[in-house]
């Protein structure tokens, strides 16, 4: 293991709930895909996504290596990036469920990942400094990637809020219908015990407030509201997650499943 | 339909001019185009790479960044809107440039080359 100091399967769990949220967000990217309203938005998206794949290929791999070291994992040989993106089951995915929900409109798109990107952004900048090296190299690979996911929402949330009637209209429904899952980013509960002490995982408790005048200045700007609605209880670090989740893991994991070892 | 004008600071959805149904609902509209210039690396110029659409000229420079420096291509970009290019026109093509061909004093291949200098 590279950090000695951190406990192994706390520090697999971690990589794997990190790697999950991009994982997730990355399908959804996807989706917009000969979608979205012009083809240069086609593109822009899939960039995004495939940021955001790059970043869960490495945590998820990383996440099995540091699993298989542990006593009593067969062979001691850890499981694939993927054996854990497409062989796992809804309760082992460790998602916030913020990058499971459905995309709804191109708004509700851009409201969802201004959220998200704006929290990993202040995420990876914090763990470019983790204790554990591969946290640290992955997320200082990572931070130039979502600073652009977050530029890109943001000049798409400062335009449709500040734009037409209908953009702002539109705009702000997107931001309502993702407002109640940004409280469960700064959730740190699930955390191993010892990782946040040891350096190796980040507090995101300490990132809210960051995140929160970050997205009030992109709102107020745009001319637009923060939702007055109430959060869900959360629980997609648990494992618990929304009903659009069974249907994005049936999308994703059913060629890996019905041919497994498939190769273009 | 004159009532339905570009507003707000951004003013990126521009309504004034945009085609619209019966019963005045803005119709999808195309974004204009834009002509793109990539820098390869410095020292060079910028050499037209292709055009895209975009709804303004910050989000122009974005889509350019995704759809023409993917492969690490340039360090810099130039958009223009293809509207301010003024071309030279096909059917003027004789009169533009075929007074040129004949007139090979032009070029410099009338005097010798001393052989110290280089790089010539």
């Amino acid at each position: 293991m590279t950090s000695p100091d951190a406990d192994g399967a706390g520090l697999a769990a971690y990589a794997l709930a990190l790697g999950d949220d991009a994982l997730v967000l990355a399908q959804r990217c996807g989706e917009w895909i000969t979608n979205a309203p012009q083809l240069e938005e086609d593109v822009a998206l899939a960039n995004i996504g495939l940021d955001l794949l790059g970043q869960a290929r490495t945590l998820l791999t990383y996440a099995g290596e540091v699993d298989g070291q542990i006593d009593g994992q067969i062979d001691g040989k850890g499981r694939t990036e993927d054996d854990l993106a497409y062989l796992r089951d809804e309760r082992s995915f460790t998602n916030v469920q913020l990058v499971e929900l459905v995309n709804g409109d191109f708004a509700a798109t851009m409201a969802r990942l201004l959220a998200f990107s704006t929290y990993q952004l202040a995420l990876y900048e914090e763990l470019q400094h983790s204790a554990d090296p591969t946290l640290a190299a992955i997320a200082g690979k990572a931070v130039k990637e979502v600073a652009y996911h977050r530029d890109h929402a943001t000049s798409w949330v400062l335009r449709l809020g500040d734009g037409t009637e209908l953009s702002h209209e539109r705009m702000q429904a997107g931001l309502a219908r993702v407002w109640p899952y940004v409280g469960e980013l700064f959730d740190a509960s699930w955390v191993a015990p010892g990782l946040i002490e040891q350096g190796v995982a980040v507090d995101v408790r300490a990132l809210e407030t960051g995140w929160r005048a970050y997205l009030d200045d992109v709102l107020a700007e745009a001319t637009l509201e923060v939702p007055d609605v109430a959060q869900r209880p959360g629980g997609g670090r648990r494992g618990i997650h929304t009903e659009a989740m069974g249907y994005l893991l049936a999308e994703m994991q059913h060629i890996h499943r019905s041919h497994p070892g498939a190769r273009w | 339909m004159s009532e339905f004008t570009a507003e707000g600071g951004h003013g990126a959805v521009p309504t004034a001019g945009v085609p619209t149904d019966e019963g005045g609902v803005p119709s999808r509209r195309e974004w204009p185009l834009w002509e793109v210039f990539v820098r390869a690396r410095r020292g060079l110029s910028h050499q037209h790479v292709g055009s895209l659409h975009a709804p303004d000229a910050p989000m122009a420079l974005r889509n350019a960044r995704d759809l023409y420096t993917r492969r690490g291509e340039g360090v810099s970009i130039w958009v223009v809107p293809a509207a301010q290019i003024t071309a030279s026109s096909p059917d003027e093509k004789d009169a533009f440039f075929d007074p040129a061909a004949d007139k090979a004093y032009r070029h410099p291949t009338f005097y010798e080359i001393p052989a110290e200098v280089r790089h010539l």
